[in-house]
């Protein structure tokens, strides 16, 4: 294989697993303010056990949230040199913004957050907890921004040409602001809290299943349920805000997002199908006129087709870019049914009365993650073959100096830690869940074998 | 070019890249130390309260670099473009040191089986080792120079790292980080963990004082153009002065139990020791022995007068507000350390 190829599979890889945390990161962020703000409210000792457990599982993901997030920074240099020195002023600089405004906030209050229950006031720790998820969402602004740079680019000019050619900043707000980053922003916000709201509804659902925690896992319950119906309903119009911005400024992805090759035609929108790449058609169960309606607002309208591109200037996996967005929708729209008919029986008092339903709940944590990789592999693979959109190709961005042997190397590098990590992950994360909320008043503080193994402690007390 | 108090754009940039460093070291730099020196400490209980004591900090101290990439790729992209290519097998190897010295913290109290506590601390201990010698090798390189072509282009093989000077510099890092890292876990222990700790920072200002002794001695003699920036005006003496009586004053503190002046003295100790780097090496970034014309400079290297000003604003803006949190955590976290619920 080709150092393009791999280089851009070794991104994949790890984007991909290092995109399972900071949005569970984002979502567990703004279950624990709620938790936290009800525990300050009502002094009830259901939310301080809730939100205590809940921190601890949040140190593991956000532990190793970091771990492989700083892979990711320099991975534009060792990988993706020649990217690195076009857009250095521009993604660089909002990368260093992510570090010094966002991630520098997110990180030190996370000390406080984690070890400070007993250090500090209750509403120095709730002020951490809020800066904590202040810096996450603040983090995904910068990085999303960066992105949506490689999107939609604005507010730049070109300096210089072949091999010294470089994007340099004209108008940092332009650059910042850029056409597409608002509505990409709420969409990967709203794409996390989902994350963390169906985590928390998982959870629960498992413990209420088993006769655990009933008290605390109830009212947590609810209060995820209601940030996931609230987010899921919020996420059709924001994404489909961001489909639009797509569709005015980049035409061939929107083509390959559904399949859509003929320019002159209106074009359909599937609930699913199938791209023939060669013989330039799509089948499927369509909705006629569907995209001409998302992009047009008229179901007899003609939208840009694939054919109105050059081949080289077309994504070139169209079937790929189809069915992952297609899996996106399909996963969003679950969501949304999911957490209303949960809303409807709760509403109707019969919330926790269904052992089948709680058993769907225990597995949509799953719902948001896939949704998730979905949504950033579609955005991803349907800006191909342009790492710029229109300026830059995939092809001409990597690093010159690095062979295919190294990155065969440090692939095979990387899946074996990420294996073993993500081993980890779970196994740690199911002993967390198995180990549940505990009452600090009352209960031992720590379980016996530490105590055993920690004389220290003893004597302390 | 935009000068700001008579200064070039890309020399302040230069200085705020160096300050980022120069806290990561001194930041990190305990934690990695307390690292490294993991296993020294023979009972479960000591490594427990150990890798506590740098339990609520390390990863707002690994924010630093962090900052100190975004700020090299967003100042001087050439440069982050070049190095992190060139070094890319170290520079590997260095990240997935950084994997493993997270999730060994993150993971190793999690459970009570000694097996597990073993293992994670042995890994814990190599992988703080890892990060700090391919810290000093990347820093030993940089100060060195590595062959560079016509593009930039890093045009060594991976043996080019391993020469002598670079690995001179990893070790010297290496013991400077462990006597930091000791003296700082002297900080927030007590009883016979604190008296171990006093012997261990005592023998690791010997093993940093010898070989940074050598590293200077072979830098003298075999790449003497290094210190061209002293010879040229006596009063630039100044500086390795001011550090060798910063080194010297490390054990005289530590004998009589300041090692609150002792730890002040050996940070001191590190950013003066990156400030003479800096002095050596400016204005280039990477230099190329052997074809000057294409070395990397903070010139050449920089981003664009309307970049470097916005960065400016925002290091302005950005540090102040990185000191406040930084000192709050820090003293939320004061004195010994505390084993609770929560704790690893």
């Amino acid at each position: 294989m080709d150092v393009e190829i791999l280089a851009r599979i070794q991104f994949a890889f790890t984007i991909g697993f290092h995109y399972i945390y900071p949005p569970l990161s984002i979502g567990l962020g703004l279950i624990l303010v709620i938790l936290e703000g009800l525990y300050l409210r009502t002094k009830d000792k259901r939310f301080e056990m809730a939100v205590r457990f809940w921190i601890r599982i949040f140190a593991l993901i956000f532990g190793i949230g970091v771990a492989t997030g700083i892979i990711m920074e320099f991975e534009f240099g060792t990988n993706w040199a020649v990217y690195s020195k076009y857009v250095g002023d521009i993604f660089g600089s909002a990368l260093a913004a992510e570090g010094i405004f966002a991630f520098a906030l997110e990180s030190g209050f996370l000390g406080i957050l984690i070890f400070g229950w007993n250090r500090v006031k209750p509403p120095v720790h709730f002020l951490s907890t809020v800066m904590v998820f202040c810096g996450s969402l603040f983090s995904a602004v910068w990085i999303v921004v960066a992105n949506s740079w490689q999107q939609t680019p604005a507010g730049f000019h070109i300096v210089g040409s072949g091999m010294n050619a470089r994007a340099e900043i004209t108008d940092f707000w332009a650059m910042c602001f850029n056409p597409s980053s608002v509505d990409r922003i709420l969409h990967v916000w709203i794409g996390a809290i989902l994350a963390g709201a169906f985590l928390v509804l998982s959870v629960n659902a498992w413990y209420l299943l088993h006769n655990k925690h009933r008290d605390i896992a109830r009212p947590t319950f609810k209060i995820a349920l209601t940030v996931a119906a609230l987010f899921s309903v919020l996420q059709l119009f924001v994404g489909s805000r961001s489909a639009d911005k797509v569709a005015r400024y980049q035409p061939a992805k929107l083509a390959a997002m559904e399949g859509h090759f003929d320019s002159s035609s209106t074009a359909d929108m599937y609930l699913f199908g199938y791209v023939d790449k060669k013989k330039e058609k799509t089948s499927g169960i369509p909705i006629p006129g569907g995209l001409s309606w998302l992009v047009h607002g008229r179901f007899t309208a003609p939208v840009t087709g694939l054919r109105a591109f050059p081949v080289a200037d077309r994504p070139p996996q169209v079937n790929a870019v189809f069915q992952l967005y297609h899996l996106m929708i399909t996963l969003g729209a679950a969501m949304i049914v999911l957490s209303l008919w949960g809303c409807w029986l709760w509403w109707r008092r019969r919330l926790f009365d269904r052992r089948w339903l709680l058993w769907i709940f225990a597995w949509s944590v799953l719902l948001p993650q896939l949704a998730n990789q979905a949504g950033w592999f579609t955005a991803e693979m349907g800006r191909q073959p342009w790492v710029v959109y229109g300026l830059l190709r995939t092809s001409d961005a990597l690093s010159r100096a690095v062979s295919a042997g190294q990155i065969v190397f440090s692939m095979i590098l990387f899946t074996l830690v990420y294996m073993v990590l993500f081993a980890l992950f779970l196994f740690q994360l199911n002993r967390k869940i198995q180990h549940g909320p505990v009452d600090y008043g009352t209960k031992e503080p720590i379980e016996e074998g530490a105590r055993r193994d920690n004389p220290l402690l003893e004597h302390n007390r | 070019m935009h000068t700001f108090l008579g200064l070039d754009y890309q020399v302040w940039w230069f200085l705020v890249f160096g300050a980022i460093i120069s806290g990561y070291a001194i930041l990190d730099g305990f934690d990695l130390g307390a690292g490294s020196l993991h296993l020294f400490l023979r009972k479960e209980e000591s490594r427990r309260i150990a890798m506590n004591a740098i339990g609520p900090i390390w990863d707002g101290n690994e924010v630093w670099l962090v900052i100190g990439g975004g700020a090299l790729f967003a100042g001087f992209p050439v440069a982050y473009a070049a190095i992190f290519s060139a070094f890319y097998t170290p520079f590997i190897i260095f990240l997935i040191g950084l994997i493993f010295r997270a999730v060994s913290i993150e993971f190793r109290s999690k459970e009570p089986w000694l097996w597990w506590r073993k293992s994670w601390d042995v890994i814990y201990c190599i992988a703080s080792i890892v990060i700090s010698l391919s810290l000093g090798l990347m820093l030993g390189n940089v100060v060195g120079g590595l062959p560079l072509d016509g593009n930039h282009d890093f045009a060594g093989t991976w043996l080019t790292f391993f020469n002598p000077f670079a690995i001179l510099v990893a070790v010297t890092t290496l013991a400077l980080f462990m006597m930091h890292g000791a003296i700082f876990l002297t900080m927030k222990t007590e009883n016979r963990l604190f008296v171990k700790l006093h012997v261990l920072a005592n023998n690791f200002i010997v093993f940093f004082v010898i070989s940074f002794v050598i590293t200077t001695l072979y830098a003298l003699l075999y790449i003497p153009h290094l210190s061209d920036f002293f010879k040229s005006r006596p009063a630039r003496f100044a500086i390795p002065l001011a550090m060798v009586f910063s080194i010297a004053n490390i054990p005289r503190q530590v004998k009589v139990g300041k090692y609150r002046f002792a730890f002040l003295s050996s940070a001191v100790t590190i950013a003066l020791l990156l400030i003479m780097v800096a002095l050596e090496v400016f204005p280039y970034l990477l230099f190329s022995p052997g074809r000057p014309a294409n070395s990397i400079t903070v010139y050449n290297a920089a981003s664009s007068d309307r970049t470097m000003h916005i960065l400016l604003i925002m290091a302005l803006i950005g540090t102040p507000l990185v000191g406040i949190y930084t000192s709050f955590v820090f003293w939320t976290f004061k004195g010994k350390v505390r084993l609770d619920e929560m704790s690893y």
